[in-house]
């Protein structure tokens, strides 16, 4: 059951875009940042093939230029 | 309504995201985390100032149901404007450490055992009475910190000085404040600083004297860096004995020789004179000069006893002494190159430029603190650069409420909330608002901190409740101070949140509420008083410690001065409190008021806080055109004349290095809060020693290598750091305090200022080998 979480950077002038992509995903949480072109993502899935799939969605954004992890959690 | 475990992960994970966030984009906010729902509910947000440092950074933090679950940088405060630091912003998980004190233990056949907390407090007051009873008024102590809230520092100071009598009544402050008090009061007559935080959005130059605001300070070191970069020729001059952090950032570094900051001041006051540099306008009309005792010694020893003596000396004697400070002569003693001293003395005497200069634990924590402190402001007198904006000679402190509750309150020996115990007036204002008869309050000053803990090993003193602090990890010279608590009639209640190695000394621990869980206020660096609710409830039978204080009062007897109910005893406490500075120079806020905003300035007069003192366009209490410091007769600001004096101790033949200690960005003080946060613990999970690496090289030492560092006073064993965060020059080692792991402090020197009673942590003489 991993939890993770990242910044999301989105390809340029493509913010709400990618907000918009991110908040249809399912298992995604996504919080916009004000002023910056950044968001926050935190991933919950319940098992690894879930969170594979889903990882699979994310690369495929074209609004989404990249991930930075920044916390991550596995049950044992 | 609760959080589950996997909740808890979630907001985790969303806390770490949004510290990386603030981490790459300084000021960054998140308005829609504000409606961030959880499978519990939605997140409500509450103020409250963040309980770490003294910059008094306002925290909006998120609950779900009774836990605390995220934290935000309050934008709504000035001090950091939404951003935190680090620490700030993992704050509430302190809360949540496994091994959290949630009922009292009372040390029964030598080991500590869960008590009812009700036993355990009716104990304390049995003892406080027999201690009484058999050794008399003064074999009773309290040590108390600048962690504590006012209402508990104020409860702590009304039953010990007001009700038992005793002045045995100090603060960790003394260890890291004291020194700035002293000099505020034989500069200016009146404690805290004339500025504020905005005089960083005004000023052309920083100057840092010894301080390392990168790491200790980060928020305010970040508001410099903002300014730097949207005013392009604003500059920051870090003045220090090591390399760190502040250095780097900084537009130039200037190293000097422990001890010598005294003897470059004034250099630079020097330089002021020989170059036309002074205000005389300022001068003439606004201040007056002063001379004190010399070799005045370092406090060694028990009992140690000075007295200063005040001469007025005139602005001819003061230029002849500042002879023997010419750039070149101070150069040899310093190791700063005399363009370096002249270059410093530039940026001050520029008529054209605001400076502020900012201190911390580099000038209090100094056998010559009072001096140090002194020494700046003249510099800043003789250009007249202060209490105007973006002009102003800053100590910072290190502790939430250092100033709110052991300035302020006056949680020292010598001390009340209104003036000193000396002063007949101010102990029948005392003994007024307090309801005790006045011949309660002993006039006589008993013991500052050391020699309270002297006194403890001594047997002078039997009964020692100590709140909100950590002692057995903090006092200097400390095996002699751990050994005293341990004697077999020394009585040690100790008042705490996690385990630590003064409550493994404890005969009771009273577990107690963290900030967040009880009301209180606290008070920054720059005379903001700040409230916060009871936002979570405390665990288990954890307590409030100034409801513990009034338990135990009430025990006593106590009962009519400690009449407040429990759901409203923190706003009483208050607005008694509070007539103690009903006039224009320290008037605070109302209780309302300070509900409702994120801190309020005082002198809060009229509905308006006062930004800069002494300044009639700004302070209220000021009279006159321009400036006029009210707090000395004159009505002027007071120059002295301090010389260089060495260090207690300085390195020799057998002890050939400097031991010099501090802080960590991550940690707070003996990181017994932070060190329970994994992600802070983490990223610095142990103590180490910072060595040149030449030095290093010559001893065969390297990076990791376990390192024995001793002194005449003890020894430990811990791992060499090379070429770090931080690097000292060579011939100094530098080590960080926040391990219980590794006491650096059974090395230290008990040598102390012997005007403000504070020791210094940053020097003495040690040893350094591969181990």
């Amino acid at each position: 059951m991993p939890v993770f979480s990242y910044l999301a950077y989105p390809v340029k002038g493509r913010k709400q875009g990618l907000l918009e992509a991110l908040s249809a995903l399912a298992h995604c949480n996504v919080v916009a940042a004000d002023k910056q072109e950044v968001l926050l993502l935190v991933t919950d899935t319940p098992d690894d093939d879930t969170e594979k799939v889903l990882q699979d969605r994310l690369k495929a954004l074209d609004s989404l230029q990249s991930l930075s992890m920044t916390f991550g959690h596995r049950d044992e | 309504m609760t959080v589950n475990r996997r909740e808890f992960i979630k907001a985790m994970a969303l806390n770490s995201a949004a510290l990386a966030a603030a981490t790459l984009f300084p000021g960054i906010t998140f308005g829609a985390f504000q409606g961030e729902e959880t499978a519990a509910g939605s997140i409500e947000w509450k103020k409250t100032p963040c309980r770490f440092c003294g910059t008094g950074c306002g925290l909006l933090v998120g609950v779900s149901g009774d836990r605390a679950v995220a934290v935000k940088g309050d934008p709504a405060c000035s001090v950091n404007k939404g951003l935190c630091c680090v620490k700030g912003y993992h704050s509430v998980q302190i809360l949540y450490g496994k091994d959290r004190f949630t009922q009292a233990l009372i040390r029964k056949n030598g080991k500590l055992a869960p008590a009812p907390i009700q036993e355990a407090l009716d104990l304390v007051a049995a003892k406080l009475k027999e201690s009484i009873a058999a050794k008399g008024k003064d074999s009773v102590a309290i040590y108390g910190s600048g962690q504590w809230s006012i209402a508990d520092g104020y409860t702590a100071s009304k039953l010990f000085k007001g009700c038992i009598g005793t002045n045995n009544v100090e603060a960790n402050a003394r260890l890291c404040m004291a020194s700035a008090v002293t000099g505020f009061m034989t500069s200016f007559g009146l404690d805290e600083p004339m500025g504020c935080y905005d005089d960083i959005d005004y000023a052309d130059v920083y100057v840092t004297w010894g301080n390392n605001m990168a790491e200790m300070h980060p928020v305010l070191f970040s508001r410099m860096i903002a300014n730097r970069k949207s005013r392009t020729h604003v500059k920051i001059i870090d003045f220090a004995t090591r390399t760190t952090r502040s250095s780097q950032a900084a537009d130039k570094s200037i190293l000097f020789k422990p001890q010598t900051d005294l003897a470059v001041a004034n250099a630079i006051c020097y330089e002021l004179i020989h170059n036309d540099r002074v205000n005389w306008d300022f001068v003439r009309k606004h201040v007056s000069f002063h001379k004190g005792k010399t070799n005045i010694g370092y406090g060694t020893e028990d009992h140690f006893a000075f007295t200063d003596k005040e001469e007025s000396s005139d602005f001819e004697e003061y230029k002849r002494f500042l002879g023997d400070y010419t750039p070149e002569k101070v150069e040899k003693t310093s190791g700063v190159p005399a363009k370096d001293i002249r270059y410093l003395a530039a940026l001050y005497g520029d008529p054209g430029s605001k400076v502020v200069s900012f201190w911390c634990m580099g000038m209090n924590q100094h056998t010559r603190g009072t001096w140090i402190n002194n020494l700046v402001y003249n510099i800043h007198l003789l250009t007249g650069k202060i209490a105007t904006p973006g002009n102003s000679p800053f100590s910072l402190t290190g502790q939430p409420s250092a100033c709110g509750t052991v300035r302020e309150v006056g949680t020292l020996t010598h001390a009340l909330p209104h003036g000193v115990v000396m002063n007949e007036e101010d102990r029948k204002m005392a003994a007024e608002i307090w309801n005790v008869p006045v011949a309660n309050i002993d006039p006589k000053p008993t013991y500052h901190t050391v020699e309270m803990f002297r006194a403890l090993d001594r047997g002078d003193i039997r009964f020692m409740w100590i709140q909100v602090t950590n002692p057995m990890v903090t006092m200097p010279n400390l095996t002699r101070y751990r050994n005293g608590a341990l004697k077999d009639d020394r009585f040690v209640v100790v008042s705490e949140i996690y385990p630590t190695p003064t409550s493994d000394v404890a005969d009771v621990v009273l577990p107690s509420a963290l900030w967040i869980e009880r009301e209180g206020f606290f008070g920054n660096s720059e005379r903001r008083t700040q409230h916060n609710e009871r936002i979570v409830p405390p665990p288990g039978e954890a307590m409030c410690n100034t409801w513990q204080l009034i338990e135990v009062a009430r025990r006593l007897g106590y009962e009519k001065q400690f009449p407040w109910p429990r759901e409203k005893y923190i706003e009483e406490i208050w607005n008694e409190y509070t007539r103690f500075h009903d006039s224009p120079k320290h008037r605070m806020a109302p209780y309302a008021v300070l509900k409702e905003r994120p801190g309020v300035q005082w002198p809060f007069v009229d509905g308006k806080e006062t930004k800069w003192r002494y300044n009639p366009k700004y302070d209220p209490a000021a009279k006159g055109e321009d400036f006029h410091f009210y707090g000395k007769p004159d009505n002027r600001a007071w120059i002295w004349i301090r010389p260089y004096e060495p260090a207690a101790e300085a390195p020799d033949s057998e002890y050939p290095f400097w031991l010099n200690t501090g802080r960590v960005l991550e940690h707070w003080h003996t990181g017994s809060m932070t060190r329970r946060v994994p992600i802070l613990h983490k990223a610095m999970p142990e103590s180490y020693v910072e060595i040149h690496p030449e030095d290093a090289a010559d001893l065969g030492i390297v990076h990791g290598g376990n390192v024995k560092i001793s002194s005449r006073r003890g020894a430990i064993i811990m791992k060499a750091s090379l070429e770090g965060r931080g690097n000292p020059p060579r011939g100094m080692v530098f080590v960080p305090f926040f391990d219980e792991k590794y006491l650096i402090n059974e090395v230290t020197l008990d040598a102390f200022c012997p005007i403000s009673k504070q020791p210094d942590y940053k020097k003495c003489a040690v040893k350094v080998e591969r181990a």
